[in-house]
């Protein structure tokens, strides 16, 4: 009883250090983290094959969240169960608010200062460029026939130039793949019985 | 500590609603933005700055960004777990039921809508970082477009310019982001932007 008290304890802390040591270890969020992913926890620890990692990011892609956290939270599960998939998502996060509080506290000190200043309006220029980059990848990925071209239109247009907030645009678009997928199973069902009469 | 408790639930409604990976949350930062005084604007700007030369998923490090500028450490470690919470709960779920839900038609078409409409977002989210960094614009509305030689007074070409350059080298030598936004805080410094 002890013993597997100890062993479990064991397992829970090597979920969060494995997950600790990717969170530290990769920059550039989800997409940039699928390779570290792969290589620790696929090939050196053997805890998931490549399928199994393919499905969690697909599913993490669907579901709201950081696809990073999405993951571990995924693998931590398989791993350790519930308790697992929490320490998991911790250990991956860690890293995170360590870094990021030292940062921002030594930023709020130095914001005045004049090189800092100049320095971050250069980053600004460049995040721009960051994000023009990963839009153009994306529409690349996810625009693909008119139905995606119209979605992407029409919620540009709504966000960019409207007030409207960005959580009714989402809701508004979940209600209308609702909508779609109904009406074309029903025509799908429709041609079936038609086929079926001829 | 209401304000903590708004914050949370802020938090909590991103990690709900940013479908997409972490530039899907910049969308609903600007709305904490706009609708409470917690951060600029140009805030924002830094954090996403950050949050890309910084190990870690961006989406967490933004919010823990967020976070620490509106309440210190502790705003910084709630309003990460906040942005986690939801899909901890989601993926909990979703795991017991893996396979049914995977080829589900709803999810899949579900998904097929969402993926573009996430993309818009991250592109309406862009666009209000160029309007700011080229004109100090804050935000264009379609009630403006009568008028918009009132709205675009001042141009900042050195921007666009050092824009132009970054996107040319991005686009051609490719290579760690972390490498750029260093020249580009050198640059920052050089030229005086």
């Amino acid at each position: 009883m002890q013993n597997s008290l100890t062993e479990k304890l064991k397992l829970y802390f090597t979920i969060y250090w494995t997950m600790f040591k990717i969170g530290i270890t990769t920059f550039g969020g989800g997409y940039a983290m699928i390779a570290v992913f792969d290589k620790e926890l696929g090939e050196r620890k053997k805890w998931i094959d490549q399928e199994e990692l393919l499905d969690y990011l697909a599913i993490s892609q669907i579901t709201p969240g950081v696809i990073a956290v999405n993951v571990a939270t995924f693998v931590g599960r398989k791993k350790g169960g519930v308790l697992g998939a929490i320490f998991g998502t911790l250990g991956v996060i860690t890293p995170s608010l360590i870094i990021i509080t030292i940062i921002a506290a030594l930023l709020t000190n130095f914001a005045g200062n004049e090189y800092v200043m100049h320095a971050f309006a250069g980053i600004r220029i460049c995040v721009c460029v960051l994000i023009i980059n990963a839009t153009i990848r994306f529409i690349k990925q996810t625009v693909v026939d008119v139905l995606t071209l119209a979605t992407f239109l029409c919620v540009f247009l709504v966000a960019a130039f409207t007030r409207v907030s960005t959580v009714y645009i989402v809701l508004f678009i979940i209600l209308v793949s609702v909508v779609f997928t109904l009406i074309k199973g029903l025509a799908d069902k429709k041609k079936h019985d038609g086929g079926a009469k001829c | 500590m209401l304000d903590l408790l708004i914050m949370c639930l802020q938090f909590m409604k991103t990690g709900l609603f940013a479908v997409g990976g972490g530039l899907a949350t910049i969308p609903f930062l600007y709305e904490l933005s706009d609708k409470y005084a917690w951060f600029s604007h140009s805030d924002i700007l830094n954090f996403i700055a950050v949050a890309e030369a910084t190990p870690g998923p961006v989406g967490v490090n933004m919010a823990t960004f967020a976070g620490f500028i509106t309440h210190g450490v502790g705003g910084a470690v709630l309003s990460t777990l906040s942005l986690v919470l939801p899909s901890f709960v989601i993926i909990m779920i979703v795991a017991t039921i893996l396979q049914k839900f995977r080829d589900n038609r709803f999810v899949t078409q579900g998904f097929h809508f969402l993926r573009p409409a996430s993309t818009a977002l991250i592109g309406a989210a862009g666009l209000r970082v160029l309007l700011i960094v080229f004109f100090d614009v804050e935000r264009v509305t379609f009630d403006m477009f009568g008028h918009l030689g009132e709205v675009f007074t001042h141009v900042n070409w050195m921007a666009i310019i050092v824009f132009c350059v970054m996107f040319f080298l991005m686009k051609t030598f490719k290579g760690h982001t972390l490498i750029y936004i260093l020249i580009a805080a050198a640059l920052g410094i050089i030229l005086k932007l």
